[in-house]
């Protein structure tokens, strides 16, 4: 039974539908949404609608800081972000803001952890960018696995040996064993806004049966949901990242 | 955990052990009955437990990962692991065959033996590398003669797959494979670098041509460096009558720098199979070792060496393809000649090291045409080798990038097809047939033939395509 994990979806609802297709035809049985549903994008109500019923249905889903944004002062972001914020805060419906604001920074289920940044601290909304951070992150959870979005790019760490941690770039779609055995922490990359220069979406399948988990890139209609975002008269820097994939 | 010492008459998770066939500091390799496989197969059980390096586990866990990855003539055939947790095993296809390191007891090898067996470990590595693995620890224990002349690798304890995390990747120093065969980016802890490969096949080589270790057996982590920057005995000096060109592929593989080797080992197979195209440079007529002013030259080169990061092998091998190109020598006005030089110019300005094969199929010297009464064979042979030079002149490739070859054969589409899946040929470039020949079905031509059956990609120029 795969479990599909998805991040930073940041209002991208193209994006979204596809890798949620992509997942499903893959066999797909459970989702969780690693946060960030929200900002950036001009699909946040939709966006939200996704997350909120697959969360109704059985979803794992965390928060993540353009989430916990929305309910509160968004200071930590920079401008553009917050102009983005400021603009999903008034079209977002109550009922919107209100699961966004409820949805938890940290989720277990047995070997298995969800955050948002990392779990040392999920809300410091710190960067698992390094062996060394990720180890915190992975130590703090006490779990095998740790699967986390925040950094919008696809990079597994794992605990070679006793305390010593590497990186590793995974090739999309080649599944990679990942040992019970050992420890591993998971960016999964993000659904909305890829920035490593390629515009596919990102996501990544977990099967805890065979041990493994793929990373996936999913091809989207990138060009119509960089339309939305001019077309909303959200900051042009937003378009061009979805654009580019930057 | 196992329980109990296993032993002959064991079953573990449902295979019956039979022989001992090793026992050692890693572990024990027991035959089992595999009947279903059809192939006779062996398990290794890795030695665990208080008192035994962690590192023993992890090189168990990185073959039991890359091994079913693996496939192929010169891999063992991966069967059943067992829950690394529960019951560590591995069950894996016997190889039948003399190992190589049983051979070098009667070395130094003729040149012949040499060749042939080196051609054949660098098939197989060039596989390993096809998809994208490197093997980091090859040495003559780890290669299997077989009796059809091929050759089998085993052991992927300490391998390294492109698309798998690298369990090993902080394990530098045990990581860093056999003293006498490591490479100098190894001694370095890369273990990304598919050249490292062809570095050891450089030691293998020596090894089997001079009965010597090109660096000895160093014991310590200094020893092991000095091959950072020392050069080592040229083979000549030890054997006198090994032959230039075997002097040449050895000390071009065990380059310190892996810029300066070859970049693929599709390139040692074919030089190694093609003694005669091999273009000589100064490491060939090396007499001895650099004096002490080049010592020191290489030694201040070596300082604070930092291997940068690799491209995964499959990448790295084909920034160095071997390109075939067709020529019909037998009808050097044909208009196709003009567009199919063009087309070959064009497929290797971007390649930054290919290898250019240019080969000419006729038929049986001694019955072809145009030799006369008084051609000989060889006559005929040299005559189209000419025009097959005049052909690639105006390319004006330097002579290590280019080889020439004149086959007889009957059928040119089987020629071709065999030469080019012999010498890890990427692709091939041949003529469309020509206009005159329209009458007949593209089907029966060659070009569709080859196109068909080949390996690899070919390209079919027509005349005014292009």
């Amino acid at each position: 039974m795969a479990i599909a994990l998805l991040s930073d979806i940041h209002a991208n609802l193209e994006a979204l539908e596809a890798c949620l297709k992509h997942a499903r035809e893959r066999g797909a049985a459970r989702y969780a949404f690693l946060g960030d549903v929200v900002g950036y994008g001009a699909d946040p109500q939709a966006a939200a609608d996704t997350v909120r019923r697959y969360a109704a249905e059985g979803a794992l889903a965390v928060q993540g800081n353009h989430d916990a944004a929305i309910g509160r002062s968004a200071g930590y972001l920079n401008d553009a972000a917050r102009v983005s914020i400021d603009w999903t805060r008034k079209v977002l419906g109550a009922e919107h803001k209100a699961f966004l604001a409820a949805l938890p920074l940290q989720r277990a289920d047995g070997p298995l952890c969800f955050v948002h940044a990392s779990c040392a601290h999920p809300e410091r909304w710190e960067y698992v960018d390094s062996p060394a951070a990720a180890r915190r992150s992975a130590e703090a959870a006490e779990a095998a696995y740790v699967f986390s979005g925040h950094v919008h790019e696809q990079v597994l760490y794992f605990e070679s040996s006793e305390g010593r941690w590497s990186a590793f770039r995974p090739t999309p779609g080649r599944a990679v064993p990942v040992s019970r055995r050992r420890r591993w922490l998971a960016i999964v990359g993000s659904v909305g806004q890829p920035r490593d220069g390629r515009t596919a979406a990102a996501y990544a399948l977990f099967d805890a049966a065979r041990e493994e988990l793929t990373f996936h890139r999913v091809a989207y209609d990138h060009l119509a949901a960089a339309r939305k975002i001019r077309q909303a008269g959200l900051p042009e820097f937003h378009a061009y990242r979805v654009e580019h994939g930057v | 955990m196992l329980e109990r010492v296993p032993q002959a008459g064991s079953v573990i998770d449902g295979f019956r052990l039979g022989e001992c066939l090793h026992t050692g500091a890693q572990g024990q390799i027991f035959r089992v009955a595999a009947p279903e496989q059809g192939f006779p197969a062996v398990m290794k059980l890795p030695r665990i437990g208080p008192g035994e390096p962690a590192e023993n586990l992890i090189s168990f866990e990185t073959e039991a990962m890359i091994l079913p990855a693996l496939s192929g003539p010169h891999v063992p055939r991966f069967v059943a692991a067992g829950d690394l947790a529960q019951t560590p095993y591995l069950v894996t296809e016997w190889i039948e065959g003399e190992s190589l390191e049983a051979r070098l007891r009667r070395a130094p090898l003729d040149v012949q033996e040499v060749a042939r067996i080196g051609a054949a470990i660098a098939d197989a590595v060039h596989g390993l590398h096809l998809q994208d693995a490197i093997h980091l620890d090859l040495k003559p224990d780890n290669v299997i003669l077989k009796a059809g002349g091929e050759i089998a690798l085993i052991d992927f304890g300490l391998a390294h797959h492109a698309r798998y995390p690298d369990l090993l990747a902080e394990e530098k120093r045990f990581a860093a494979g056999s003293a006498p065969y490591v490479s100098p980016e190894q001694v370095l802890g890369t273990r990304s670098d598919p050249r490292s490969d062809i570095f050891a096949l450089g030691v293998v080589l020596y090894e089997m041509a001079t009965g010597a270790l090109p660096f000895g057996l160093p014991a310590t982590i200094a020893g092991l460096r000095d091959r950072l920057w020392m050069d080592p005995v040229p083979p000549r000096a030890r054997r006198a009558e090994l032959p230039r060109w075997l002097q040449e592929v050895i000390l071009r593989c065990l380059d310190p720098h892996a810029d300066e080797r070859y970049q693929s080992a599709a390139h040692v197979a074919f030089d190694l199979r093609h003694p005669e195209q091999i273009a000589l440079t100064v490491r060939a007529g090396k007499t001895g070792r650099a004096g002490l002013v080049g010592q020191a030259r290489r030694w201040w080169r070596a300082r604070g060496a930092r291997p940068a990061p690799r491209p995964v092998p499959t990448v790295q091998v084909g920034t160095a393809p071997v390109i075939m190109v067709a020529v019909d020598t037998a009808h050097a006005d044909d208009p196709r000649q003009a567009p199919l030089q063009r087309a070959t110019a064009r497929v290797i300005s971007p390649s930054t090291d290919f290898r250019l094969v240019c080969v000419s199929v006729i038929r049986a010297a001694a019955v072809a045409d145009g030799a006369g009464a008084a051609g000989s064979a060889s006559e005929t042979h040299l005559e189209h080798l000419v025009r097959l030079r005049h052909w690639v002149e105006p390319l004006r490739l330097p002579a290590r990038r280019l080889s020439l070859h004149v086959l007889e054969s009957p059928s040119p589409e089987r020629a071709l097809l065999e030469f080019a899946r012999r010498n890890h040929v990427d692709l091939i470039l041949l003529g469309a047939p020509s206009p005159a020949q329209h009458a007949l079905a593209w089907w029966r031509s060659v070009a569709s033939s080859v196109t068909a059956n080949a390996h690899c990609s070919v390209y079919v120029v027509r005349v005014g395509s292009d």
